[in-house]
């Protein structure tokens, strides 16, 4: 129990814990839709494109939320561009995109001179060193996301479903697919901190996978990948702490250990589920 | 038979005049001239690729125009966006989606709130008017992958249905549905074409668009016929609409053509394969 309740004597560690919810929350919503629709790679390559933003504004001595919320927006508007009008394949030009913006932050950090363990936290996360104006913060980005997702929840929903008949009918599809990928860059420049660049990716997708072997309902989707995903930030947490390990790479392992036992053992894809299956179309 | 084509134009609730378009340079329709009454039930017909979902996709405000004027209830195309409702392939569908039946046919009424209101009472009697009539009620929570082929179409026609449209864009309604679904799916068409709406519905089967749709409109990269369905049925329309691939057995047309393979050749869609049950 002291394991438990100790660290929440220490302020930087209840910081870390409401960062790591607002930050679990945030992925869970958007990220049930980047999974229903099918843009994980593109949230990959937004969040590695946060990168040369984020050394930027080190250089320039600027917040480096301003510098990650530019270059990860700039970013989700330019692959809105390239999918709806380049003529190569969606993919390689994200794939071109994202290696580019990366390289990009890399050559600027080797611009730097000496090592800079603030920037290198960017890349893997580091939760245990939230400050108190990095809660404001995220609260604020995160309330925009949440909020914005709150007013548009059903558009988003249709628009993802079936686009044509969401068009056909007066939705804004092409406004809307922008929309989202405005709010998967604000998310990703939510997660940065706490998740890193590297692993960001895992906080959108895995809760909502997790979620999507659960339920097959669209309300209850949502709200149990941002339950999974809370708990998986806290468990995470805590473990980083007692083991003094990267609490960013240690959320993700959480969050990757029960979606691999929701597979196995879980009501719709498990083992059980295959047995039962089998039963019945052997009886 | 020829009719003024301002007169034609005033009277009709769906209007193209001289329409070209295609896909990344290649056309795929040329020089459609089309004028569509309201109350009518129109099947529009002819061989894969040959243009039948582009035409609705025109319609729809979904494809540009390289050429010509369209006009959809007096506007361009999109305009009266909520005064149309356009039903896609089943095989562009996710069925994997989670949603259930109630949630896709609520989604016809989502474009009329806004995205201010959340769904009231108005909204789900709509939807639920809209599951009885085409017999889907008691599925109402169902997921839709749970469905089968038959099931889907049904509940995509309430979605349309829910919406209250006057103008019905549908994309092979009936295409792999059971005999029964596809009478109950043609009685609802028939219903509401007597109610003044417009209904543009592109089919492969020749024999229920012979006997269950008023006109006809026979499609292969231009309009060949449009008129009467016992008129544009015929055998010399038939055999230049579908070239090689029709055969006249003793009376019997046949058309060998597969009805599951893509409509379209061109465009960059989604197909989704699932095992309907």
């Amino acid at each position: 129990m002291d394991a438990i309740l100790e660290p929440l004597g220490s302020a930087f560690f209840v910081r870390a814990l409401l960062a790591a919810a607002i930050v679990g929350t945030v992925c869970a919503v958007v990220g049930t839709y980047v999974v229903l629709k099918g843009i994980a790679f593109i949230g990959d390559a937004i969040s590695h494109a946060a990168f040369p933003g984020v050394v930027a504004a080190f250089m320039l001595g600027l917040p480096y939320y301003l510098g990650a919320a530019i270059a990860a927006v700039g970013t989700s508007l330019a692959i809105g561009v390239v999918t709806r009008r380049a003529r190569i394949r969606t993919d390689t030009a994200i794939g071109v995109l994202f290696a580019g913006t990366f390289a990009l932050g890399v050559f600027l950090y080797s611009t730097i001179q000496g090592y800079v363990a603030d920037l290198f936290s960017f890349l893997f996360g580091q939760l245990l060193s939230t400050s108190v104006d990095d809660l404001i913060a995220l609260s604020i980005l995160g309330g925009i996301v949440l909020a914005t997702v709150g007013i548009l929840w059903k558009e988003l929903l249709y628009s993802t479903f079936d686009p044509l008949g969401a068009a056909a009918s007066g939705l804004r599809v092409e406004w809307l697919e922008t929309l989202l990928l405005v709010l998967v860059a604000l998310t990703i420049v939510i997660s940065l901190q706490a998740i890193g660049i590297i692993l960001v990716v895992a906080m959108l997708v895995t809760p909502a996978a997790t979620a999507q072997l659960l339920t097959v309902r669209f309300g209850r989707l949502m709200a149990s990948g941002a339950l999974l995903a809370i708990a998986a930030s806290v468990a995470g947490l805590y473990l980083s702490y007692w083991f003094d390990v990267a609490s960013g790479a240690t959320i993700v392992l959480v969050q990757t250990g029960i979606f691999l036992v929701v597979l196995v053992l879980g009501p719709r894809t498990g083992l059980m589920a295959r047995r039962r299956a089998v039963v019945s179309s052997g009886g | 038979m020829v009719a003024r084509p301002d007169h034609a134009r005033h009277h009709a609730s769906v209007w193209l005049s001289g329409v070209s378009t295609g896909y990344d340079g290649r056309p795929a329709l040329e020089d459609v001239d089309l004028a569509i009454e309201p109350g009518t039930l129109l099947a529009v017909v002819g061989p894969n690729g040959a243009g039948k979902s582009t035409l609705l996709k025109l319609m729809a405000g979904l494809q540009p125009a390289w050429r010509g004027r369209i006009e959809v209830l007096g506007e361009p195309p999109g305009r009266q966006s909520r005064r149309i409702a356009y039903v896609p392939q089943a095989e562009l569908v996710d069925w994997s989606f989670p949603v259930t039946v109630s949630d896709v046919v609520m989604m016809g009424r989502y474009p009329g709130l806004g995205p201010w209101r959340r769904p009231g009472a108005a909204d789900r009697h709509a939807v639920a008017d809209a599951l009885g009539k085409v017999g889907m009620a008691s599925h109402d929570q169902t997921q839709i992958g749970q469905l089968s082929g038959g099931q889907r179409r049904r509940v995509f026609l309430a979605r349309a249905l829910a919406a209250d449209p006057e103008v019905y864009l549908l994309d092979e309604p009936v295409t792999g549905v059971d005999a029964t679904t596809q009478e109950d799916l043609m009685d609802i068409l028939e219903a509401e074409a007597r109610s003044g709406k417009t209904i543009i519905a592109t089919t492969h089967d020749l024999a229920c668009a012979a006997q269950r749709f008023q006109k006809v409109a026979a499609v292969n990269r231009r309009i060949v016929a449009h008129g009467p369905a016992s008129l544009v049925l015929d055998p010399s329309v038939l055999s230049s609409t579908y070239g090689g691939h029709l055969l006249v057995v003793g009376g019997q047309t046949v058309v060998l053509d597969d009805a599951h393979h893509h409509d379209q050749a061109f465009g960059r869609e989604t197909h989704f394969h699932d095992d309907a049950h």
